[in-house]
């Protein structure tokens, strides 16, 4: 019985660690919002946090009263920091996505304990990605002109223009993303609704419960949106970065025309996005004493999923040097060499392969996969090379046009990286607010997998399947290896 | 005394009881049940013999409309009300219609499945006679109830409590409404 006990251990390693039942398990996620103290690391991080969004809060103010030209956008670098912000911040967005809908749908139960701070932090990362092309636009105020509302001017948008796509690609994601994270959180503002002991609290969560109860017939409605939901998510995420880069593919300028685009972006926002999960998990399991809920099993998965998906990546940069040369046009064939060592950028383009291509193959090793610390030491590596590998795609690929006479260089100003720390801001201190009024994990969800959810013990029938096992390779029965 | 009760609650400690105890109540003929627990348990809706959601139909429906609507719009704008020559290209492009089509698609579709959810379920109900109970609220914990209404043509306020002592459950409350 020890083996079998220790075989399924193995097999399927338990996503939740210690001693646990349904009331423990509710009161611990839920006693960090009603009765924890908040940790020392919170404070520290919120002020952080909420200091740099005060440098958003001046530099857009700035903004609206000067106008874009505090940036160092130039012509041919039209599109300079807004762009690489705008793509980095959504392809953060899109891991959460991937931990709830597409990780649901495979019947992934490891992304039970991690799908609603992911959730979270695709919800704030659109948000900030949502400010650049916004802000970029130089009149915000009218911005409502990239919706089809009928005017006194008589005029519609361009529906041909892959940017008017990225309106409604990014849009509904937004929306999406939104109902989904509040849909998976109305049963746990319920539990806080009844363990809450504070009057306000009480009604305030009772208020955002919309009064559920549990009742049977309303799960069982539940549980079929949930799951369209998670169906209908799980092609709009892989929609939105695909039209992300159809915003650069469509266009004619050598190192953007390109078919591997699509796919290429989507693995690198994938890649990103677990990167920016983990740089998150980490500090907050360990902050909050959540280490029975985020395993080191889950770390391991992520840093295997950052494994896989950076790989493709890497792949996708092969792929963009060979067919620059392929293509036999000499301004392709000149943009790849101009960007991996004649630009003046080439150590960027270096900088992204060390960041991205090499630094994951650590976690190949056992060692490094299984320490949170290093997970934590890649992830962030492994940020800052996305981040670089969109300042290569677009700086690079602008600085050099068709025509020599209109080459120019590019440099940030000190307001170009304001706005980009401000966005780092306003997300960390979402990220802050939400972990202390909100459940940071789905309680409902980890409740399920407690064996003690099985009714009559279905799905707990392991050691049967291992006894039926044995007796198939019973060579009186003809079974083999 | 019946008018003024709404129902009987009975609490249960685990999934597998309740459920046990549901199929007891719906063989006993009681119609006008519910079951409450902290997380979904698929093994209660055929126990308590509820009928599969028309959610589904419903979103699908939405996505169709979405659709429908993404193609409508941009029909109207690029061929009807403002027909723009781009490089000799038709006015009816259909292949770059095709991302706003989709993603309005999505849109709608999830706009139904969850409001529609929220109206089948008749949520925002801030009030109903089972949170008079005070023990009620653990079922957002770890407890599992089960209801049989007033107004179940069954029900008499003897036979049904008796009735529900016998499945073995922690307690039996009585629901005012």
């Amino acid at each position: 019985m020890e083996d079998i006990k220790e075989i399924q251990r193995r097999i399927y390693p338990p996503m939740v660690e210690g001693e646990h039942d349904f009331g423990t398990v509710s009161d611990r996620i839920s006693d960090l919002t009603l009765k924890k103290r908040t940790p020392i690391g919170w404070y520290i991080g919120f002020a952080i946090g909420f200091m740099l969004l005060q440098v958003l809060m001046m530099t857009v103010t700035y903004l609206l009263f000067t106008g874009i030209g505090i940036w160092g956008n130039n012509q041919p670098v039209g599109w300079a920091f807004p762009i690489i912000n705008f793509v980095w911040w959504i392809g953060i967005g899109h891991a959460g996505t991937l931990i709830s809908a597409i990780l649901l749908l495979l019947n992934q139960k490891w992304r039970t304990s991690i799908n609603r701070f992911a959730e979270a932090m695709t919800l704030f990362a659109v948000a900030c990605a949502g400010m650049f092309p916004l802000l970029h636009t130089g009149r915000p105020w009218l911005a409502y002109w990239l919706f089809p509302i009928p005017n006194s001017m008589g005029m519609w948008p361009q529906f041909r223009s892959p940017l008017m796509w990225d309106v409604f690609a990014v849009s509904t994601y937004a929306t999406v993303s939104l109902l989904f994270w509040y849909i998976g959180l109305i049963p746990d503002i319920a539990t806080l609704r009844d363990r809450a002991k504070n009057k306000y609290f009480k009604f305030v969560y009772g208020l955002l419960s919309w009064g559920w109860r549990g009742s049977a017939r309303h799960w069982h409605r539940y549980e079929i949106a949930y799951l369209l939901l998670a169906g209908l998510s799980t092609p709009l995420v892989l929609s939105v970065h695909s039209i992300v880069s159809l915003d650069f593919s469509v266009s004619q300028v050598p190192g953007w025309h390109a078919t591997i685009f699509p796919p290429y972006f989507v693995a690198g926002a994938i890649f990103a996005g677990f990167a920016m999960v983990l740089i998150l998990c980490i500090p907050l399991r360990a902050w909050y004493n959540l280490k029975d809920f985020i395993t080191d099993t889950h770390l391991i998965y992520m840093g295997k999923v950052m494994l896989a998906t950076g790989l493709i990546v890497v792949y996708g940069y092969a792929m963009e040097a060979y067919f620059g040369w392929y293509s036999a046009s000499k301004y392709e064939v000149f943009m790849i060499q101009n960007r991996i060592w004649t630009g003046p950028y080439w150590w960027f383009y270096w900088l992204l392969i060390f960041c991205n291509g090499l630094s994951i193959q650590l976690l190949w090793f056992k060692r490094f996969r299984e320490s949170a610390f290093w997970l934590f030491v890649i992830s962030l590596i492994v940020s800052v090379g996305m981040w670089l590998e969109r300042f290569v795609i677009i700086i690079t690929s602008l600085h050099r046009d068709f025509l020599p006479s209109s080459w120019a260089m590019f440099a940030p100003t000190i307001w170009d990286w304001s706005m980009f720390l401000g966005t780092l801001g306003l997300f960390t201190t979402l990220i802050f607010l939400f972990v202390r009024f909100l459940p940071v994990i789905s309680i409902f969800e980890v409740r399920t997998l407690l064996p003690e959810a099985n009714v009559h013990g279905h799905q707990q029938d392991f050691e049967e399947n291992v006894v039926e096992i044995e007796t198939t390779r019973d060579p009186d029965r003809g079974g083999g290896a | 005394m019946d008018k003024k009760l709404f129902g009987f609650l009975a609490e249960f400690d685990t999934p597998t009881e309740m459920v046990d105890a549901a199929t007891k109540v719906r063989d006993a003929g009681y119609t006008k049940t519910d079951a409450f627990s902290p997380f979904p348990l698929h093994e209660i809706d055929e126990a308590l013999g509820i009928k599969r959601s028309i959610l589904p139909y419903m979103v699908f429906a939405g996505g169709i409309v979405g659709l429908l609507s993404g193609l409508g719009l941009q029909y109207y704008v690029h061929v009807i009300d403002y027909p723009l020559n781009v490089g000799g290209r038709p006015f009816f492009s259909l292949p770059s219609f095709i991302p706003p089509m989709f993603e309005l698609t999505i849109l709608l579709a999830a706009f139904t499945a969850v409001f529609g959810m929220l109206f089948l379920n008749g949520l925002p109900q801030p009030y109903h006679p089972v949170f008079n109970v005070p023990r009620f609220a653990l079922a957002t914990r770890e407890k599992f109830f089960l209801l049989i209404e007033s107004d179940d043509p069954k029900f008499d306020y003897n036979e049904t409590r008796n009735f529900m002592e016998s499945l073995n459950p922690q307690e039996v409350f009585d629901v005012e409404p």
